[in-house]
């Protein structure tokens, strides 16, 4: 018998529409396994309870000139300092441009007194030390990251050592005057 | 195992693979040329359905395991959880739900196919009976998976359920404290149902693929219950059946969209939305919907079985219960042994037809009944309708077999469908 599923193609119309029949149909075909995949492949994005958690505020009205203290903000460590005037003025003193990483002081800050940061080495990620006034700070005077020595300075940029970038700034506002939201 | 022959494929890479791990020439040949009997009704969907269905209730069950929590304190708002907080987590959710009853309708459809057609018999038994252990299989699953959202159905269902063993003489309360893991339904209860669940659809899935491996050897049954005598009696797999069976999905599909988006609580016990209580029984502790007809015949045996005129107690009503709902399942594995009768489908048996239809019946009266209280008039109803289940198999297929006289069978299939016109196997030439 015949197989009459894989005629021989003929010239023109025959052959066209049949491929234009396939075409539409593996389109729509693949629309529609897309729109099916989908609500699976987004239940694996953050959950609303989760993204409820993307924002945490803070009060630095306890935190005095020279204190740091460290903030749990989604599931990472943000450092958050009080700076001190040589602090300050070291930071501005360097040229931005020269730097592995440029970006000046004010860039790295809303207002010149605090610096908020994420506290993760932007080399392989472990936790900087400088929080603890008895940390050893690195040669800049900033933080210094024990697992290959990257050295971060007062305005934690990156300026010795493998880290490629300066730590990474998490967006945040003054709510008031000694409050920030971070996220 | 014979070397690959030379391969028909164009694709080089394909060839490469196959040339390995013949897996494309088998697919081709299981499922692209398989000679399928060209008269199938769409009663024949329902076995690629299942495995549609099973599909479908894996990979739901896999990402709603992501965001569930397996402990009493935690289960139940974790399910919570994902109905709220988890990006379209209520989706995933009422698919899960809505597909185990989904699975259950389309394989007892699957299952009353192979009973009116005859699909049990010679040489198919192995097959029928891999369908039973698929059965079996999948109410162990689906009885697990209600217990995890550890709702006030989940913890006295399961309570009921696991507290039967105890009706084993000797062993029974050993039984059930291993089962337990403890001294009652409690958090040990919940995690290894977890663990089992998760276990069992990959289980399921292998039996499945002997299933069909078991199917293939003989090739598939047909409305008319005779074999495929000439190739005109049967088409290639692909696309006549593959697009029959895309077309039935597209239907079930919507069947299933239907519950899942306009009533995805309708199967469910609004029970279930309160959380476990083990102080506070529900008024009715009723099982899922497809487990109803086997609740029935459970709660049927309401009698002790005793040696008359002694007082002496061979089987406790409790332990008939189990023995007459786990028996409903063991006779459809003798099945192939208790019907008799060398003519396969019921086209052709005309008081075979009217039993079966009879059973279908007497299958949804047993639900009905299984749904109500243990009161009567449903008792007595129940009582009646699990006598003629077993009647049905142990007594009237026996006797059929022999006493009744079928309708003439057709030569073959192309001459039922194309009448005097057809070919026979001497005239025909192979194209």
């Amino acid at each position: 018998m015949a197989d009459t599923t894989h005629p021989e193609k003929l010239e023109g119309e025959g052959e066209t529409r049949r491929d234009f029949l396939y075409l539409a149909t593996g389109a729509v075909a693949a629309v529609g396994v897309a729109s099916l995949a989908w609500p699976f492949i987004d239940s694996l994005n953050p959950a609303a309870d989760t993204l409820a958690l993307a924002s945490i505020e803070v009060d630095l009205s306890a935190l005095a000139v020279g204190q740091s203290i460290t903030v749990t903000w989604r599931g990472k460590p943000v450092f958050i300092r009080h700076q001190t005037p040589e602090e300050i003025e070291a930071a501005r003193a360097v040229n931005a441009a020269e730097l592995r990483d440029p970006q000046t002081y004010e860039e790295r800050t809303v207002k010149p007194d605090y610096l908020v940061m994420v506290g993760v080495c932007t080399h392989l990620g472990c936790i900087p030390l400088g929080q603890k006034a008895t940390d050893q700070k690195g040669e800049f005077g900033g933080w210094f990251c024990p697992c290959h020595g990257s050295h971060y300075d007062t305005a934690g940029r990156i300026r010795k050592g493998p880290a490629p970038r300066n730590l990474e700034l998490p967006p945040y506002e003054f709510i008031e005057e000694t409050r920030i939201r971070i996220g | 195992m014979a070397h690959a022959q030379s391969s028909e494929f164009n694709n080089p890479v394909i060839r490469w693979i196959d040339h390995r791990l013949p897996v494309f020439t088998m697919l081709q040949k299981e499922y692209g040329t398989y000679p399928t009997p060209r008269n199938f009704n769409y009663l024949w969907n329902f076995g690629a359905l299942a495995m549609v269905v099973l599909v479908t209730m894996i990979v739901s069950g896999v990402v709603l395991a992501m965001n569930y929590t397996p402990h009493v304190d935690h289960a139940f708002t974790s399910v919570e959880r994902i109905m709220r907080d988890v990006n379209f987590g209520w989706l995933i959710r009422y698919i899960h739900m809505n597909g185990a009853s989904m699975f259950f309708i389309v394989v007892y459809i699957h299952i009353a196919r192979g009973l009116y057609y005859g699909s049990y018999k010679r040489p198919r038994e192995l097959l029928w009976m891999l369908g039973v252990v698929i059965l079996l299989l999948m109410m162990a699953t689906a009885f697990m998976g209600y217990v995890l959202p550890w709702g006030q159905m989940s913890f006295w269902g399961a309570t009921v359920i696991t507290n039967l063993f105890s009706a084993i003489p000797v062993v029974g309360d050993a039984i059930v404290t291993w089962l337990w893991g403890g001294f009652s339904v409690d958090n040990p209860t919940l995690n290894r149902f977890f663990s089992l669940h998760y276990l069992l659809p990959f289980v399921i899935a292998a039996v499945v693929f002997l299933h069909i491996a078991a199917l293939h050897v003989p090739g598939s049954n047909n409305p008319l219950g005779i074999e495929p005598q000439t190739p005109q009696d049967t088409i290639p797999f692909h696309p006549y059946y593959t697009v029959k069976d895309t077309f039935g999905m597209g239907v079930f599909l919507i069947v299933f969209a239907a519950f899942v988006f306009y009533a995805p609580n309708y199967l469910g016990h609004p029970d279930n939305y309160i959380p476990a209580n083990p102080l506070v029984t529900p008024a009715h502790i009723v099982p899922e919907w497809y487990f109803l007809p086997f609740y029935a015949i459970l709660r049927a045996i309401t009698f002790d079985i005793t040696i008359p005129f002694t007082g002496i107690v061979l089987i406790e009503a409790k332990f008939g219960g189990v023995l007459a709902m786990f028996g409903a399942i063991a006779v459809l594995f003798a099945l192939p042994w208790l019907d008799t009768s060398p003519v396969r489908s019921a086209r052709f048996r005309p008081l075979f037809r009217w039993f079966t239809l009879l059973l279908l019946v007497d299958f949804v009266v047993l639900g009905w009944v299984g749904g109500n209280p243990a009161e009567q008039p449903y008792v007595a109803i129940g009582q009646i309708a699990t006598a003629w289940y077993f009647a049905h198999f142990l007594i009237v297929l026996p006797l059929l077999g022999k006493l009744e006289r079928p309708l003439p069978l057709p030569k073959s299939i192309s001459e039922a469908v194309l009448g005097k016109g057809a070919p026979t196997g001497a005239a025909m030439k192979k194209a």
